[in-house]
């Protein structure tokens, strides 16, 4: 038998919610007596009668909380349930009703709280974003940051609280996360399955979530980290946090982490980590020298079991050819044109491209010799990515206003020295409601801006969804089709093929 | 933190309840996948504020700093345990004032501050006409400083003389003790800048009679615990700066006994009681000096961001935070809009005055205005209003205390801990319920109202936090 008398001063609340309080903490198994009372004269005498002894100087205004349990474990359960009830008085009936209600929350960190959320989304312009980013972390949620314009050094520091909080930060710049079938940001609906995917790249995740799917396989989830998280500087850490998570995950059997080119030594420790972890991880790298993510995702595919199937594709094959891609009698320029908007698909189609055409020039260039800037025109092969931090300040991302990239394809059109155009079309979540539509129109108002010129321009695009998706991957590649662009889901393809097709020059 | 059971928090093994902060096509689309959403009506903070929040949110120290501001102002007791001269207690010497507020010179300060001032020279004898008083107070003849820099509170102009009584209570989890003066009253009184004869025979009474009265009472059957009478008159219909019907009652009945059996003459023990009881702010010198008690002992956390002063002198706010050290931070007082005495008019009012705000820097007062719905008949505002202020001010504040509960919002602790940082973000004000003097020197309270500090107060603090974040 063992029993405490504890003593708050100060601490008042009324007899029959005290009384309430007392028979509930009673109930708990092993405990014996329990009276919890304001130390008025005639509750002392109570509390004496039952065999407790009452500090001296106990006054009316002060709680008494006196237990008697049968051993300490007993006794430990009765405390807390002595807190867990007299929390309850304190959080009360909560609303007011009409007399007066209580304004919406201002603060994400209030929101948090009050929803009891575990997760935020924040996509305020990237100077502010730091500071919700923070408030959310305090209050214990995870968060996916979709703003950009955040430093590393900003970075790194929501990242060291979010360990030591034990969240995860997904971002900065993280347009894409899927968590427990739940797509935030840009996500496309993908079948559940096994595979986890750790994105430091956010279209390219989305490129390698739809190959997936296409191939008959679902994922577990898929947790951004943002750009930067496996460079020197930003270490890996959020990698490293989403890996362990994955880890304890019992949907989870095997993790691809996609990501531009890692810092070596960070990429050493992810890979230990990953064996420690006892965690399958496939790495998805895009870089100069590397696999493509069509191939990376064949090679996790075959690694893993699975048959590598036919990727989707319309007009592609010589024999599907459009007119154009025929090779009529009529002019073709020789230089490629990709006018994309997902970062990570623009790198990848300049690494595709680049081995057999050589120097591109874009305005994500890593060459400064290669660096398009002011107007982004320029002769020979160009690579333009709409979704650049430097084309979005202060403007929606493409996928969501495609206004500035539909404006290039009509000038392109009429440009003599434009080959083939190359283009990606992103659907899914967070995306524009009807982009085939869009860029359907807008395609075959260029190739007759060419024909009109007596020029052929080949039109092909990266079509990345699934049919899941709400625009429907099947219905848009078919109005891309019908307005003469080959489509592929592949983006690697996709650039191949429109390699192919380049002109002489002249 | 130690990682349990599931990482992150079991993000990964449940469905998510998300919040959002910014773009609202986020949220439509969780929305469309049944997900459910809170979303925040995020707005900007002013362009100069941008980098110091996020630098002050940044600050390690900050999250614990603050939850142990909060710890300590709501673990603080005030005990009522003597009441002294402000000579002794302060060491105040002749010729020597307290006042309200952050520091002010004779320039900048306002009618109702030259008016108490003067009535305390009149009062000390320093001088023998008001003319002559405030011929010697313009010249430098005194010294003034701020109640706040002695450890003490002054409700409205605050001016506090050496031979004025002042309450003493006492906070020994911290080991603090602050100091108030004696209440003197509604109307025409020296703490709304009143200078009248009636307003200095009063003090010489008071002085005389009702301080060496009130000290044997506390002497003999104190010490009193002011916390907990604050505790209930919560529940009683007050909220502490403008209300205080319940509290001062239940005040009287502890002073009672003592008062009675004190060694003075029937008639002045009478006259001690009646006056006591006839005045309904009686315990606001108490209630303020023990908010005080607990925002002491929330000062000086390194890393916090937690308003431990908030104060007016008429001409000024100032505020002062936990981390920022003993810096004032001010700005022009606003002017209470309210309810009027008499024939007087929103032209008579003067801006903003006294050290009274401490107790919605506490937790209390206009923060707990919907303890106290019956206060929209004094300071104006309707009962609706009274409920959604202290619903409000829990978006600015780092938590609820936990003696001080409102019953209708189901005995949920009143908000408590001003956070500058969620000041800045929302834009919101504290909500400050007050009395409102006279314009001209001499005239007295006009009427009560409500108001709030000048942002500019919070910006400046977010700067000066930002200037010393670890």
């Amino acid at each position: 038998m063992t029993e405490t008398v504890d003593l708050r001063r100060g601490a008042y609340h009324d007899s029959v919610s005290l009384m309430q309080v007392s028979r509930a903490v009673a109930r708990t198994p092993g405990v014996d007596a329990a009276q919890v009372a304001m130390a008025t004269e005639l509750n002392v005498e109570v509390l004496t009668g039952m065999g407790f002894t009452v500090p001296e100087g106990a006054g009316p205004n002060d709680l008494v909380i006196a237990l008697r349990a049968t051993d300490d474990a007993a006794l430990a359960a009765g405390l807390a349930a002595v807190e867990a009830a007299l929390a309850d008085l304190r959080r009360g009936s909560a609303s007011a009703g009409e007399l007066g209600s209580a304004p919406d929350p201002l603060t994400l960190g209030a929101a948090v709280r009050r929803a009891g959320a575990g997760l935020v989304v924040v996509s305020v312009p990237g100077s502010h974003a730091v500071t919700e980013a923070f408030d959310a972390i305090d209050a214990c949620a995870s968060v996916m940051l979709f703003s950009d314009n955040v430093s590393v050094a900003d970075e790194i520091a929501l990242k060291d609280a979010a360990a030591a909080a034990d969240v995860l930060v997904m971002g900065p710049d993280c347009g894409t996360a899927v968590v427990n079938g739940v797509a935030l940001g840009f996500a496309n609906v993908v079948r559940r399955g096994s595979v986890g995917i750790v994105a430091a790249s956010g279209t390219g995740a989305q490129q390698v979530m739809c190959l997936l799917d296409a191939a008959g396989v679902g994922i577990s989830h898929c947790l951004g980290v943002g750009g930067r998280d496996l460079k020197h500087e930003v270490g890996g850490r959020s990698t490293r946090q989403a890996l362990r998570a994955l880890a304890a995950d019992p949907a989870t059997e095997s993790v691809i982490v996609v990501s531009k080119p890692p810092d070596d030594g960070v990429l050493a420790e992810i890979e230990a980590l990953g064996s420690d972890l006892g965690l399958r991880v496939h790495f998805a790298i895009l870089g100069e020298g590397r696999p493509d993510l069509t191939s990376s995702t064949e090679q996790f595919l075959r690694s893993t079991g699975h048959p590598v199937p036919t990727w989707p594709a319309e007009g592609a094959a010589p024999d599907l050819g459009t007119a154009a891609e025929q090779g009529s009698a009529r002019d073709r320029g020789a230089a490629l044109r990709g006018l994309y908007c997902g970062g990570t698909l623009a790198d990848e189609a300049m690494i595709v491209a680049g081995s057999s055409l050589g120097a591109i020039r874009s305005n994500i260039a890593h060459d400064e010799d290669l660096l398009l800037s002011g107007d982004l025109r320029a002769p020979g092969h160009l690579v333009i990515d709409f979704g650049d931090d430097g084309l979005t300040r202060g403007r929606a991302h493409p996928m969501i206003d495609p206004t500035l990239r539909m404006e290039r394809i009509a000038l392109e059109a009429a440009d003599a020295s434009c080959g083939v155009l190359l283009l990606d079309l992103v659907l899914g979540h967070g995306a524009h409601p009807d982009p085939a539509g869009e860029l359907a129109a807008a395609i075959r108002a260029a190739r007759s801006t060419a024909a009109d010129a007596g020029r052929d321009l080949p039109v092909v695009v990266a079509l990345v969804g699934t049919d899941a998706d709400p625009q429907g991957r099947a219905d848009a590649q078919r109005l891309l089709a019908e307005a003469g662009a080959s489509v592929f889901l592949s983006n690697a393809a996709a650039t191949a093929h429109a390699v192919s097709l380049l002109g002489s020059p002249a | 933190m130690s990682i349990d059971h599931e990482p992150l928090r079991g993000l990964l093994g449940r469905d998510p309840v998300v919040a959002t902060s910014g773009v609202a096509l986020f949220a439509d689309e969780l929305r469309a996948q049944a997900v459910p959403v809170s979303e925040v009506a995020w707005k900007p903070v002013g362009e100069h504020s941008r980098e110091a929040l996020a630098t002050v949110m940044a600050d390690q120290r900050r999250v614990a700093a603050n939850a142990e501001a909060l710890a300590r102002m709501t673990a603080a007791e005030a005990m009522l345990v003597d009441v002294v001269l402000a000579r002794d207690a302060l060491g105040l010497e002749r010729g020597t004032f307290l006042h309200a507020g952050p520091p002010i010179t004779w320039e900048r300060a306002s009618g109702p501050l030259r008016g108490a001032l003067i009535g305390a020279v009149l009062f000390e004898g320093l001088a023998q006409t008001p003319e002559e008083a405030e011929a010697q107070l313009a010249a430098g003849a005194f010294e003034w400083e701020p109640c706040h820099h002695r450890d003490a509170v002054g409700p409205m102009a605050g001016v506090v003389s050496p031979s004025m009584w002042m309450y003493e209570l006492r906070d020994e989890v911290h080991g603090n003790t602050s100091w108030c003066s004696l209440n003197e009253g509604l109307g025409k009184v020296l703490r709304y800048g009143a200078y009248g004869q009636e307003v200095i025979d009063r003090l010489h009474w008071m002085t005389d009679v009702l301080g060496p009265l009130l000290q044997q009472s506390v002497r003999a059957t104190g010490p009193f615990d002011i916390r907990a009478i604050l505790a209930q008159m919560l529940q009683m219909g007050d909220e502490g700066h403008n209300r205080n019907r319940a509290g001062s009652l239940m005040l009287l009945r502890e002073l009672l006994p003592g008062l009675i059996t004190a060694d003075g003459s029937s008639s002045d023990i009478a006259e001690a009681v009646r006056f006591s009881g006839a005045n309904e702010h009686f315990f606001l010198n108490l209630g303020m000096p023990a908010c005080k008690l607990a925002t002491m002992a929330a000062h000086g956390i390194p890393g916090c961001s937690v308003v431990t002063t908030m104060a007016r002198n008429g001409t000024d706010f100032g505020i002062r935070v936990s981390g920022t050290g003993e810096e004032w931070f001010t700005g022009p007082a606003n002017t209470p809009e309210g309810l009027f005495l008499g024939d007087y008019g929103p032209e008579d009012a003067n801006p903003d005055i006294g050290d009274s705000a401490i107790t919605e820097t506490g937790g209390i007062g206009g923060f707990a205005m919907a303890a106290a719905p019956a206060i929209v008949k004094f300071v104006g505002g309707d009962v609706p209003f009274a409920l959604t202020a202290t619903q409000t001010m829990y978006e600015i504040t780092e938590g609820e205390h936990t003696a001080y509960q409102v019953p209708i919002l189901g005995f949920r602790g009143t908000p408590t801990g001003i956070d500058v940082t969620k000041v800045v973000r929302t834009g919101v004000l504290p909500q400050i319920n007050t009395g409102m003097a006279g314009r001209v020197a001499g005239t007295g309270q006009v009427g009560a109202g409500l108001v709030t500090p000048p942002m500019e107060c919070f910006t400046a603090a977010l700067d000066a936090l930002a200037q010393h974040a670890g």
